[in-house]
């Protein structure tokens, strides 16, 4: 394997809500300005693993290593420092309902940041624009919008500020087919523009496909199986074809009831 | 279900989690100090708090005035006593009636707003959306609403005060035939500085701990709309609770001074 800087670098890492062990030791490792997109079923822990890696939950043991530092002790120094570095799209995009559009992408700069309103206005103009959305969009409550154009606001605020890490909660999930390739063309294309590191979750594979450098299987909170996209197809490992191809019966049995 | 095993679990529910939420109120406390204050979070609380709770707790408080005229002069007349209505009204609303009816209101209107409101936040991963973005929810979400409602109570129930007075005049003088003048006159000279400095006390108390509980129990909030409601029910009952128990322990302080 090449030697590229490591820019996540995670070992062990473990998390159990009560008696539910939703991650059981995950090791993970994204280099530098690559796309990382994990993959698994619903419930499986991914949204779990990506607010770990954030900094919003504190996981019970192993080592988060963001950029040589480890932020696993989730101190409030450790929040910081991830805060500053990360930018994120929630899956149910998480604007804030009480702001007006703007004021959500430029949330940070302004109530963090303490900028000018009118500065940071301007900025959350160009975010607008940056993913396709007319600087009127930005005087409308979050209530207004439709689900695009919500992933698109979300995007932008999760751009705001230049992360030069950026996770995507399930971007595409409850959009159309068009949307959200729509979508994934922002994604890749801000991505690219920032060269940030990225990190996805998705279910979507034609998402997947389209977005990844690397693809790491999360199933049972463990990583399973980690490829190029175009290996994924043929991976030989049953579960990431069962899953791949979508199909009931294999290996991976879906936990329809509860235990 | 039996209303007093509801209440009586939610009182030892509340007792338990007492520290929890001592912690709480240390935490919004200390962001007040190390974080910036956001003014706006603040008087935008200030506003829908202490204004729009205005015309409830007036309007309660002219009834419970009202009412209690006529109670103390029904009482009063089986010992002769009822030139001193004024007084005693006077006195039952500045330290007791205003300051708690008026708590009572405000828990209800703001308390559930604010432990619906910030639940919803946290259902709708708001509240961790905010952390991403190098805003402390403590200093955002709860630093402002507990200052805020610490601050407009005690002056919502100054006008209570007034309003609750004037309710126990409009019964004195319209139905029971007291003069007006000698009415304000009596509690104006009966009323001391430390009478109603101990309502806005308490008020001031209250206005903390129905905040405090609001937000609490909307930052814990878990499940989705049920947890919302579920949250927001507690968040009534335990300020309420809170109110009433808070104003025996001060009563019982304040009446020493
Ligand atoms: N804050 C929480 N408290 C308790 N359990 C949680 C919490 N967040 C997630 N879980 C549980 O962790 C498991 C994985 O959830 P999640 O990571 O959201 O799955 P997904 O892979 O669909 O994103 C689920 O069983 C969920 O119930
Ligand atoms: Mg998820």
């Amino acid at each position: 394997m090449s030697e590229a800087k490591k820019k996540i670098h995670v070992r062990g890492l473990k998390k159990a809500f009560g008696s539910n062990e939703v991650l059981r030791g995950i090791d993970l490792d994204v280099e530098d300005g690559k796309s990382m997109v994990i993959i698994g079923g619903s419930g499986s822990g991914k949204s779990v693993l990506i607010k770990c890696l954030l900094g919003v939950i504190k996981p019970d043991s192993g080592v988060i290593d963001i950029d040589g530092r480890n932020i696993s002790r989730h101190t409030s120094a450790d929040q910081r420092y991830m805060s500053r570095k990360s930018g994120m799209l929630f899956q149910g995009s998480a604007l804030f309902d009480s702001l007006p559009v703007w004021e959500n992408i430029a949330f940070r700069l302004l109530y963090a940041e303490k900028k000018p309103r009118k500065a940071a206005k301007e900025k959350a103009i160009e975010c607008l624009a940056l993913v396709g959305l007319s600087p009127e969009v930005g005087d409308l409550s979050p209530s207004e919008l439709s689900g695009g154009m919500k992933k698109r606001v979300s995007l932008a605020r999760a751009i705001a500020s230049d992360p030069e890490i950026i996770f995507f909660d399930e971007p595409t999930t409850g959009l159309d087919p068009i949307m959200a390739d729509v979508i994934n063309n922002l994604i890749l294309e801000r991505v690219k523009a920032l060269g940030a590191t990225a990190i996805s979750i998705t279910h979507d594979m034609a998402s997947a496909r389209k977005i990844a450098d690397d693809i790491a299987m999360l199933y049972q909170g463990q990583i399973i199986w980690r490829g190029k996209p175009e290996e994924m197809e043929n991976s030989g490992n049953p579960m990431v074809d069962q899953f791949v191809h979508g199909r009931a019966e294999g290996p991976i049995q879906m936990q329809v009831k509860r235990r | 279900m039996n209303p007093f095993a509801t209440t009586g679990r939610l009182t030892l529910d509340a007792v338990a989690e007492i520290g929890r939420i001592a912690q709480f109120a240390a935490r919004s406390g200390a962001s007040l100090f190390t974080g910036p204050f956001f003014s706006r979070a603040f008087w935008s609380a200030f506003l829908r708090i202490g204004y729009a709770s205005l015309p409830v707790v007036g309007l309660t408080a002219i009834f419970t005035g009202a009412a209690l005229a006529l109670n103390i002069y029904d009482g009063s007349l089986r010992f002769n006593a009822e030139s001193f209505l004024p007084q005693i009204v006077g006195v039952s609303i500045v330290r007791e009636l205003g300051p708690v009816s008026a708590a009572l209101m405000v828990a209800g209107r703001c308390a559930s707003a604010m432990a619906a409101e910030i639940g919803a936040m946290r259902a709708s991963e708001q509240i961790d959306a905010m952390s991403t973005l190098s805003v402390n929810p403590m200093g955002y979400l709860v630093a402002p609403r507990i200052l805020a409602t610490t601050i407009a109570l005690p002056l919502l129930v100054l006008v209570a005060d007034i309003i609750g007075i004037y309710g126990g005049y409009l019964v004195a003088v319209y139905a029971l035939d007291f003069s007006g003048p000698a009415y304000i006159r009596n509690i104006d000279q009966f009323l001391q500085n430390r009478d109603i400095i101990s309502g806005l006390i308490k008020a001031g108390v209250f206005g903390f701990l129905i905040a405090l509980m609001g937000c609490y129990y909307g930052y814990y909030s878990r499940g989705g709309a049920q947890g919302v409601g579920s949250s927001t029910r507690t968040a009534v009952v335990a300020s309420a609770v809170a109110i009433l128990a808070s104003n025996y322990f001060m009563t019982s302080l304040l009446v020493e001074i």
